[in-house]
């Protein structure tokens, strides 16, 4: 286990340099065979993770720009565990359901080197390696979305990109200042994210930093008002273009700010608590009115994302134990089902060579299968107890109400909303009147079926019984309000904590 | 009169060694042009060999101090500047091996120029006398007019005649400068213009003023600092493209050294002084209308210009923040900039074809490059390599240099320095992403995709080659530069 990390980052890279050698006939076969190796070896990371454990496991540092404090250091905790496996798993389903051939060569190996990045991003705790992954996984998205995306890909690429680069220069600058801040403190050079955790700050540098690295992960996340991007990249982008960008790379900003924005600033989150959570709720609120208005089916689902990650945002701001754990668990379930409904769109979309609500209707008649798949990952989109994202909504809402009973039930107008639009979609596009032109389309075949069904079993199995992945994320979540407690400077902060949390924070009056 | 004497010992000529080298190197090439005419591989070799002693003795001797008269002062600046400027020669030379036959090479004459104008530049880094500034930069300069000329078409001869035009204005405002410290001080070498200037606690402001104004003309037209820039998109264009990528990188060092000296003797890093708000005041102009302007081109070389201008303006920062770890970061930000532009141009020479142009106007416009990944895939993936470490995207070479003047700025709190740095890079991405977004995403316009490997040769894929390498793995090398660079430039002072 010694290398564990460093091969599940390089490992798909690397295979993705061998990729050029084979045929396109059968390069699909190889990165299915990769990104399940892939997936493999990151399963025997959950088998090997030490869950009463609260630091950082499977621990690798080398130094690499040692007068600058840059070393390579990846390590692993309850946080970022369910992340890495999910991007393993949903890079490999995604490539399963793939059915673009053009190019396929140049395509497969944008996501292995995506893959790489992704894995990069959630494993690494040195800041500068951290970002280097961050700003590389643009590279590869832009190339997914401008060369097999629709009709307006240049357009959508580029603003993806600009968009992100700009907003992540800004967390760069924050990392910079806080290194800055290490150095005059200590009189060394790191960009440890686990030195800066013991590093105290005053309230207001605080404040300006936070604001900096938030602007950062708050695009990439993206919280209004920086969401334009969002349903551009979404709608152009290929079928597995949107499956990657809708359950991982947006979970990059909300676990940014999990691991750098809460541990490291915690007066400055606690200040800052309700005007996040305000913009969470026009998130939520607005793009779902948004959402409902399309006529796109996959601009709805885009829509829909933006409302999800506005609850996701508001359960890591509600800063105790549920609301943080609800966070995670509600970015992996979105992560499942967002990926799972776009992959759904692509189907339907290979079929008819459109997406509009207005195209479809009687769907459910000649396509069963396609309908009860699709129903079920609408439902747990929306919420629907013993489905997967119902424990997390319901966790994040729960922790927030600690914090705001009134603002918690604004926010729950997500489910309401949500259930809105999406049986709205249902409706129009499963039953309704049928259209002539849907009447040969063919149910889902082997390879699409061999995508979904374990996404479905997963919704349905971690819905019934979310214990094991909710068990090393609740250690993780109380360990970090915990340490936010004992770190903060402030003592209103330390005030707020203890009034938000229900569990006993050790050591505190 | 009295007779002269002096031991041969004292002039300590191990100081000008590495430049009578090259010098020696020049007339040799000279000599045997006149003996038979050669081929130009032979001049290349030559070139290559006397450029590489050069490189070797600069390194090898790497001692501090002065020489021949005292004019020569060798220290750590010195030493890094030269070897930048003789590194960047090295990848230059083998650049005119091309596929195709360029007039220029054919002549002895070029790389004799060639050569003297890097001993003019290692006299001008290696001085603090600002006589022997003045004769290394109009060495250097003189020969670089005819290098742009030689390329030989009408835009060459446009592009050297304005260049020569401007570098002559400013040498008259360096002599105008030179004067005014000269006449406040009595002295013309700067470290002595410095100790006068301290003792009097720096009265006769205007003076000053008015000779820091005059160098910054000066310096400014040899940096292509906004508002001196509008010469650098014309004469870029106007010459070879090797040679409009050597021009980004070695003058401009050159210009940087002689910056750093003198406005190190005018302590222009002092906060509220007039000499440190016009130097923030250019630097921050000149990236950010670089920038601007380069958004709008529709050539590719031009943009490269318009960016270079852009950089310049970026670790022009360096003197305004002053201190060990921006100067650091400025020989570091260079170091890798070599690479990376010089590998930019190349691979525009690569393309060049010798007497057809791709449109009216552009030799290489954007056009030129769309859809190249399906024809290249390589050439194109190289070619997005170096734009995304222009962008400063990590881990590539620029990204490094980029945080560490960042770095610098924040370090020396000049917090808003650093959030206009930063914003840069947010603008700058956009000209560079438009390159690769013609390259990958945009379709291909009719061609085979000969066009993009015209003057193809084996030099000049192993130069592309390990310029890109260089700034593929330049992570791993980033450490032993900060190391070697920071204490040269501890130990001479700055």
């Amino acid at each position: 286990m010694e290398h564990i990390l460093s091969f599940l980052i390089f490992f798909p890279a690397v295979a993705a340099a061998f990729g050029f050698m084979i045929s396109s006939k059968s390069i699909r076969s190889y990165a299915i065979t990769i990104t399940a190796i892939e997936f493999l070896v990151s399963l025997l990371l959950w088998s090997n993770f030490d869950m009463s454990n609260m630091r950082m496991q499977f621990v690798e540092q080398l130094p690499l720009i040692e007068s600058f404090g840059i070393s390579y250091y990846l390590g692993l905790d309850g946080f970022s565990l369910f992340l890495v496996i999910m991007t393993t798993f949903m890079t490999m389903m995604s490539l399963i359901g793939l059915t673009d051939t053009k190019n396929i060569k140049n395509m497969i190996a944008s996501v292995l080197v995506l893959e790489m990045t992704m894995v990069g991003v959630f494993v690494s705790l040195d800041a500068i390696i951290f970002y280097v992954f961050w700003e590389l996984s643009l590279v590869p998205m832009l190339y997914i979305i401008g060369a097999w995306g629709g009709p307006r890909k240049l357009y959508a690429a580029v603003k993806f990109f600009l968009y992100t680069f700009t907003g992540s220069l800004f967390l760069l600058l924050g990392m910079l200042y806080t290194a800055y801040l290490f150095h005059q403190a200590t009189g060394q050079w790191s960009f440890s994210i686990t030195d800066w955790h013991l590093l105290q700050m005053p309230f207001s540098t605080q404040l300006w930093i936070f604001a900096a690295m938030g602007i950062g992960f708050a695009v990439k996340v993206p919280m209004f008002p920086f969401h334009t991007w969002l349903p551009y990249a979404h709608g152009q982008a290929p079928t597995i273009g949107s499956v990657i960008l809708a359950a991982i790379l947006l979970k990059m900003g909300s676990y940014g700010f999990l691991r750098f924005s809460l541990p490291i600033f915690p007066d400055a989150s606690v200040y800052f608590m309700i005007p996040i959570a305000i913009i969470a709720l026009i998130m939520i609120v607005y793009t779902a009115m948004v959402a409902f208005a399309q006529k796109d089916i996959k601009q709805v689902i885009a829509y829909s994302s933006v409302s999800h990650m506005g609850v996701i945002i508001l359960g890591t701001f509600a800063l105790n134990a549920e609301g943080i754990g609800g966070s995670l668990y509600l970015a992996i379930a979105h992560g499942i089902v967002s990926g799972a409904l776009f992959m759904l769109v692509g189907v339907i979309y290979d079929r008819r060579h459109t997406k509009m609500i207005s195209e479809f209707g009687g769907l459910a008649k000649v396509m069963p299968m396609y309908a009860t798949i699709f129903g079920i990952m609408m439902m747990s989109s929306v919420g629907l107890p013993l489905t997967i994202s119902f424990v997390g909504e319901f966790l994040s809402l729960l922790g927030f109400y600690q914090v705001s009973p009134v603002m918690t039930a604004i926010a729950g107008t997500s489910i309401i909303l949500g259930a809105i639009y999406m049986l709205n979609i249902y409706r129009e596009a499963f039953f309704g009147v049928p259209n002539e032109k849907n009447s040969v389309l063919k149910d889902l075949n082997g390879r699409e079926l061999t995508a979904l069904v374990p996404l479905v079993a997963i919704v349905i199995w971690l819905g019934v019984y979310p214990k094991p992945v909710l068990g090393p994320i609740d250690t993780a979540s109380k360990g970090l309000v915990n340490f936010m407690y004992h770190k903060a400077v402030a003592p209103e902060t330390k005030a707020t904590l203890v009034e938000v949390n229900t569990i006993q924070i050790k050591g505190a009056q | 009169m009295e007779p002269i004497v002096f031991d041969i010992e004292a002039l300590n000529l191990n100081t000008i060694l590495p430049m009578l080298i090259t010098l020696a190197g020049a007339l040799l090439i000279l000599i045997l042009d006149l003996v038979k005419k050669q081929d130009k591989g032979l001049y290349v070799a030559l070139s290559t060999l006397f450029i590489a002693a050069d490189l070797y003795l600069v390194i090898a001797i790497n001692e501090a101090g002065r020489g021949f008269f005292d004019v020569l002062l060798v220290d750590g600046i010195a030493v890094i500047s030269q070897v930048i400027i003789l590194v960047a020669s090295l990848l230059f030379i083998p650049l005119a091996l091309t596929g195709h036959r360029f007039k220029e090479f054919q002549f002895a004459e070029h790389f004799a120029f060639f050569l003297f104008m890097i001993a003019g530049f290692q006299f001008m880094v290696a001085s603090d006398n600002l006589i022997l500034i003045f004769i290394g930069l109009e060495t250097a300069s003189l020969a670089l007019y005819a290098l742009i000329a030689m390329h030989n078409r009408q835009k060459s001869l446009e592009a050297a005649i304005k260049y020569f035009t401007m570098g002559a204005f400013a040498a008259g405002f360096f002599a105008f400068g030179s004067l005014m410290f000269y006449g406040l001080t009595g002295s013309i070498e700067l470290g002595t213009i410095k100790e006068v200037l301290e003792a009097n606690g720096y009265e006769n402001q205007l003076i000053i003023l008015m000779g820091a104004v005059f160098m910054i003309v000066a310096l400014g037209f040899k940096l292509s600092i906004v508002p001196f820039h509008s010469w650098t998109p014309d004469v870029y264009e106007g010459a070879s493209a090797p040679l409009a990528g050597y021009m980004s990188i070695v003058p401009k060092i050159a210009g940087f050294v002689v910056a750093i000296r003198l406005f190190d003797a005018l302590a222009a890093s002092a906060e509220g002084t007039v000499v440190y708000t016009l130097l923030w005041i250019s630097a921050v102009a000149t990236m950010t209308i670089g920038n601007i302007i380069a958004l709008v081109q529709d050539g590719v070389k031009r943009m490269l210009a318009y960016s270079s201008i852009s950089h310049s303006g970026f670790v022009l920062t360096a003197i305004v923040i002053g201190g060990t770890q921006a100067t650091s970061g400025l020989f570091i930000y260079w170091g890798l900039f070599l690479f990376t532009n010089l590998g930019a141009f190349a691979m525009l020479w690569i393309s060049r074809h010798p007497s057809k142009q791709w449109d009216i106007r552009y030799n290489h416009p954007f056009t030129k490059f769309s859809g190249m990944i399906k024809h290249s895939p390589l050439a194109a993936i190289i070619m997005a390599i170096f734009m995304l470490s222009l962008a400063g995207i990590p881990p590539l070479a620029l990204y490094w240099g980029k945080i560490y003047m960042i770095g610098a700025a924040i370090n020396s709190d000049h917090l808003y320095l650093a959030i206009i740095m930063t914003l840069n890079s947010g603008i700058a991405i956009y000209y560079y992403l438009k390159l690769i977004v013609y390259m990958f995403l945009k379709d291909s316009v009719d061609n085979d995709g000969t066009v993009y490997f015209q003057n193809e040769t084996i030099p000049l894929k192993l130069i592309l080659g390990f310029a890109a390498t260089v700034v593929v793995f330049s992570i791993f090398g980033v450490d032993p530069l900060i190391t070697s660079v920071t204490s040269s430039i501890a130990a001479s002072g700055f």
